[in-house]
Order: structure tokens, then sequence, then C-alpha cells
């Protein structure tokens, strides 16, 4: 087995941590005892190909699927066995960004920023107001934004709402399903620097699925390749460019990757 | 002074001592400390709320940042706030010994904070009342016009389609004739069979009491053929298959799968909108005459049963009573109340915007019209039949 924790031993640092984990769809089995290490304040990027069973670790962790076998803990908790008041404290610890943003379609911006806020603290209507905003500027959204429906947005505008609504309650950690997915290529490179500048305003953990070589070259600290069932690799760019795993070998040193900065020189 | 012993008052709800305060003649002197994180946030806004000083009371606020164990962006805006509450009341604010790691945190908020833009005012009570009354008004007319382009646009369709019948989807339309005719079948039957027993019932009730209780039978048949069968299927089949209509049509507008065929060459009308409303052209007229046989059937029953008019009796009475005039209004007017139900739950459909609230807004919209119309409908049949005296 791969060593994933060769620089950091103390389970103090590690946020995420998923060992043996198993997860089964009627016949089809889509992780086969997959082993994770995230840790605190790193940004991490997933990568694997369509149908690997990103999303499906992702909703894994997250709880909205649940595992056949293995543990997840986060922050040194174990969710697989947490009753229901320890599941939400950890719930709270974190912030989701769903691939199509899923904003609550009947409530306008504000209020779907607002919403975990009304759901686990208890403030003033003045303060949500005024944190929402700015929050919504935070990520790079004029205030006047606060009053439309999501309808009325762009695809991008959507994705920055729900990453405002996402960091609604400061997570220390921070779930992106393809944040980028859909974007034009400059506003997908502003939504990573966004990405990276918030995670060093707030000191989070970034657990990001991505697609798109840019962004895991520019933010990722570090890259983890899933396929068949497990986590093949982790470590930085410079880990994947040496590897010889055929499927990476297409993937970072193909003919896609040419055409970005930084790549082309790991041939 | 004030900003103190307000501070005093409210510290004293809360344990944490997150901020405490100390004028010391034109300077108020503020110390933060602990926590200033989300889970506090409900405290400090209290407390930040009442520190404020009074106006021209001090000229230089100082806050003292080192005791801060966490800050997040609730703290840092609540710092930002009370820096700006101080300046408004023409005091100097400065944070002093702000810890290093939260200098981006502060910096970021306070280069982000901003204003909520006013929400746009709300007008008088009757004006805002008449605004509304005109603006459903014009609601009205534009439905009416979008009925008639549809009704246009299907037209045109049907032209087409027969033109070139090979364009025409007919899997869809088999397909579509199973949804809403066949699989209909069971619970038309099962509710116009009680509305004929129940028709019978409350006839011999009350005919029972002049002795006129073989009445019944004219009115149930003549009821039943003209009225009742045609008007509950209709009122089921909007119910049932027009809000299906409208939910399927909206959904793809949502998904721009409409825009899709649009642009690919494709006749949305055609290739939706037809299959679905001929479908239920041919499908109303089959379940109205199923239905009304099952009301006679279930009035049959009644009579038997509770009124004790057998049913040789019962069908003897019927053939005096109804001529087949009775059951050809009734038929006559099922695929012309198809139609508009066709058209105003794909019209409706797509109508539907972005949100799911559309949809579900838009379905609503599309069975009351659907049914107003069908009443409405059978009223100027009404009419018109009486005045050719059938
Ligand atoms: N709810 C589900 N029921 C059955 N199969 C599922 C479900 N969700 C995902 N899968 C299957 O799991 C596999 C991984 O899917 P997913 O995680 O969405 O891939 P990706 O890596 O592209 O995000 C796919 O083969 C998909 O068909
Ligand atoms: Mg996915």
């Amino acid at each position: 087995m791969l060593d994933f924790t060769s620089q950091h031993t103390t389970t103090s640092d590690v946020a995420i941590r998923v060992r043996d984990l198993v997860v089964q769809f009627r016949r089809q089995t889509v992780l086969k005892g997959l082993n994770l290490d995230v840790y605190k304040g790193e940004i991490i990027g997933f990568v694997g190909a369509s149908g690997a069973g990103k999303s499906v670790l992702t909703r894994t962790i997250i709880g909205l699927v649940t595992p056949k076998s293995g543990s997840i803990q986060v922050f040194g908790r174990e969710l697989t066995t947490a009753d229901d008041d320890e599941r939400q404290q950890i719930e709270r610890r974190w912030g989701v960004l769903f691939q199509q943003g899923a904003l609550f379609s009947s409530l306008n911006v504000l209020q779907n920023v607002q919403f975990p806020m009304r759901e686990y603290l208890d403030l003033s209507q003045r303060l949500m107001d005024e944190v929402a905003i700015a929050k919504l500027r935070m990520v790079g959204l004029p205030a006047d934004v606060g009053r439309k429906m999501p309808s009325e947005l762009s695809g991008g505008m959507i994705k920055r709402v729900a990453l405002a609504r996402a960091l609604a309650l400061d997570p220390d950690i921070v779930f992106l399903d393809e944040p980028t997915s859909g974007l034009d290529p400059i506003g997908a490179g502003d939504f990573d620097s966004l990405i990276r500048t918030l995670q060093q305003t707030l000191g989070l953990t970034v657990f990001m699925v991505t697609h798109d070589l840019d962004s895991l070259h520019s933010v990722c600290d570090r890259i983890a390749v899933l396929a068949d069932g497990k986590v093949i690799e982790a470590g930085p760019m410079s880990t994947m460019l040496a590897s010889e795993h055929p499927w990476l070998k297409e993937y970072f040193r193909g003919k896609r990757a040419r055409g970005v900065p930084g790549l082309v020189r790991g041939e | 002074m004030e900003a103190a012993e307000a501070h005093r008052a409210e510290g004293s709800l809360t344990e944490h001592d997150l901020l405490s305060g100390r004028t010391s003649g034109e300077r108020l002197q503020l110390t933060a400390s602990g926590e200033w994180t989300a889970d506090n946030a409900a405290v400090l806004d209290r407390l930040v709320t009442a520190t404020a000083p009074a106006e021209g009371a001090v000229s230089k606020v100082d806050i003292d940042m080192r005791r801060v164990e966490k800050l997040d962006t609730y703290g840092a805006w609540l710092v930002e706030r009370l820096i700006q509450g101080a300046t408004e009341k023409g005091a100097q604010a400065r944070l002093i010994g702000l810890p290093e790691r939260f200098g981006v945190i502060v910096r970021t908020v306070h280069q982000n904070a901003d204003e909520l833009p006013p929400a746009p005012e709300r007008t008088n009570l009757f004006i805002f009342a008449l605004a509304t009354i005109g603006r459903n008004m014009v609601e009205v007319g534009k439905s009416i016009a979008l009925i008639a382009q549809m009704f246009g646009a299907v037209t045109m369709a049907f032209v087409r389609a027969v033109m070139h019948p090979t364009t025409f989807r007919w899997t869809s339309l088999v397909n579509q004739i199973d949804l809403v005719g066949w699989r209909a079948v069971p619970i038309i039957l099962l509710i116009t069979f009680l509305i004929g027993a129940i028709l019978a019932q409350q006839g011999i009730f009350h005919f029972r009491r002049f002795g006129a209780d073989i009445f019944v039978v004219d009115m149930v048949g003549i009821l039943v053929l003209r009225e009742v069968g045609v008007l509950i299927v209709c009122v089921m089949v909007a119910g049932r298959s027009g809000s299906a209509y409208t939910a399927e049509l909206g959904s793809m507008k949502m998904r721009e799968e409409i825009d899709a065929l649009q642009i690919m060459g494709l006749d949305p009308v055609s290739i939706l909108v037809l299959p679905r409303i001929i479908a239920l052209i041919v499908a109303v007229p089959m379940l109205t005459f199923l239905g009304s046989m099952a009301a006679m059937y279930g009035g049959g029953l009644v009579a038997y049963l509770y009124g004790g008019i057998s049913p040789e009796v019962f069908l003897q009475r019927l053939r005096e009573a109804i001529s087949v005039d009775h059951f050809i209004v009734g038929m006559v007017k099922a695929p012309f109340m198809a139609l508009i139900i066709g058209i105003v739950a794909c019209v409706e459909g797509l109508q539907v915007e972005g949100s799911a609230e559309s949809l579900g807004m838009k379905t609503t919209s599309a069975v009351v019209k659907s049914i107003f119309l069908v009443m409405v409908l059978d009223g100027v049949f009404a009419m018109f039949f009486a005045a050719i005296n059938l």
C-alpha cells in the first residue's frame, strides 16, 4: 500500500482521515477499500476519470451516501458511528459547494447565504445582512446581487453565491465538487485565485474535485488520483509528473496537458 | 462612561469576557479577548451595539486586540462595525496589537464592507390593490393571446403532419394515448360509477316523496349522458394528464431541452405538443363513453338495490326517456374539451421559467385554468344545443 503519511505523522494535523472505505450501489462497488488523509490547511485536488467515484467519495464523507464498511474521521471524530448530535457539530464545521450550485430557487441570494446562519446561529437580522453582504463581496459579487433570485443569475454567479453559502458559517473545511466546470477559462482562473485567497484568509482546508489542469497546477497543494475505487497516487504535482501509472501519464503528460505552463517542464 | 456602564450591564449576561471598556477622559479604551467567532456572534453583536459611544463623548477609541484567541469573518465584521460606529460619532478609532495571523481577515472584511441596497419601497395599500387588479387583467389578456397563438401553432403543425405523415411522431402519440387514456380507465370507471350511484340515490330519495321514483331513470340518463359523464372525465383528465403535461414540458424548458430542439431546426410544437394534444382528443371521448356507461351502471345498481327498480324496468324506462341525441351531445363536447385542456397545459408548460417554484405555480394554474375553461365551454355548448333544439 502507498504511504500517504510520509511527512505528516501526528493525527492532529489531519482534517479528514478515510480508511478502507467501501461503497456499493446494488451490484456495483464504486469505492473498494479507499484510504486517504487530508491535512489541515491544505488544498487537495481530486482527479480521476468520469465515473471513477469522485462525487461518490465526496458525498460519502459528507454523509449523503452510507458506506458499506470503513472508517471516516473528521477532526479525529469517527463519523460512521456518530450520533445525530455529534454529526451536527461536525456538519457545522464544513461547507459544501455542489456541482450544480444547489441554490434554493425560492429564496433570493441573500436569504440563500443566510440560510445556514438561521439554522445554526441566533443572530439579529442586521448582523446576518451585514455578514452575508461581506461574504458576497468576498466571493467577488456586488452587494445588489443580494436581492436577485437564483434564476436571474449566470452560471459563474451561481457558483459564487453557492460558495458564499458554503462559507456562511466560517467552516474549517469546504468541499467543492467541480467548482470551475462550466465556467469560461478566465472565470475559472478567477475562481481558482478566489479559492486560494479565501483559503489563506480564512485558514480553510479545501477538498476539491476538479478536471481543470490549470486549477490543479495553480491552487492545489496536493493532488490525489482516484482509479479502480482507490487513491492510486497522492502528492504534489511533481509526484504526479514522475508517476509511471499509464492513466496519470496520459492525464498529466498527454496532449491536453501541453498547453499548460509548468506541466510541460515535467516532460 | 455611558458606554462602560452599558457594557457592564450586558457583560454580566455572559460568562465570557469578550469585550470590556474603560473611559479615561477623552479616550475610550476597549479590550477584546477570547473567541470572536460565529458561535459568539450573537453575544458580540449585543456587546458591540451597546459599546457605541455617544455623540462627541470621546475623541479617541482604542481597541486592544492582543488577547483575541480566535477571529473569523463574524468577529472581523464586528470589529469593523465597532470602528465604523466610533468614526461616525466623530471619534478616532484604531486597533492595537492585532495578532499578525488575523491581519488578512480584518483587512479583507474592511475592504468588503458594503451596505445592502434599500429594498424597493412599498407603495400604499390602495394603489397596490389597484395595481394588482390591473396587472391581473393584463395577465388574463396575455393568457388568452397565448392560448390563441398555441391554437394557431398546433393547427399549423397538424396541417404539416397531414401533408407529411412520416414526420409525425407516431410512437410518441401511442405512448401518450397509453398514458392519458388506457391507464386512466380504472380510476375513471371507479369515479363515474360512484357519481352515477350517488345521483341515483339522491334522485330516489327526493322523488319518492312525490311517488315519482321512476323519474330517477330520466334524471340519471339525461344528466350522465349530456353533462356529468363528460365533465367528470374532463376534470379528472385536467388534474391527471394536464398537470403532467405542464410539469413535463416545464422541466424540459428549465433544462433547456426545448431550446436544444429549436436550434436543431425542429419545431417543439410538432414534436412535443401535437402528439400530446391528439392523444387527449382521442382519449377523452373514449373515457367519456366508458365513464358514462359506468355511471349508468352505478345508477342502475342503486336504483335496483335502494329504489327497488328492477333492471328490466330501468332499461325499459331508459329507452322511453332518452334518445340518441343526448348521447351525441355529450360525445360531441368531449374532443373540444380535450383540445382546451391540452392547449392550456402545454401553454403553461412552455411558460415555465428557471425556478422550481415557477414550475409548481404553472402546473397549478394549468389545472385551474383548464377546469375553468372546460366549464365555460360547457355553458357555451348548452346555449348552442338549446338554440338548435337538441
Ligand atoms: N445513487 C447512485 N446509485 C447507483 N449508482 C451510482 C449512484 N451514484 C453514483 N453511482 C455510480 O457510481 C459511479 C461513480 O460516480 P461519480 O462519483 O458520480 O463519478 P465522478 O467521479 O465522475 O464524479 C458511477 O458509475 C455511477 O454510475
Ligand atoms: Mg462528479
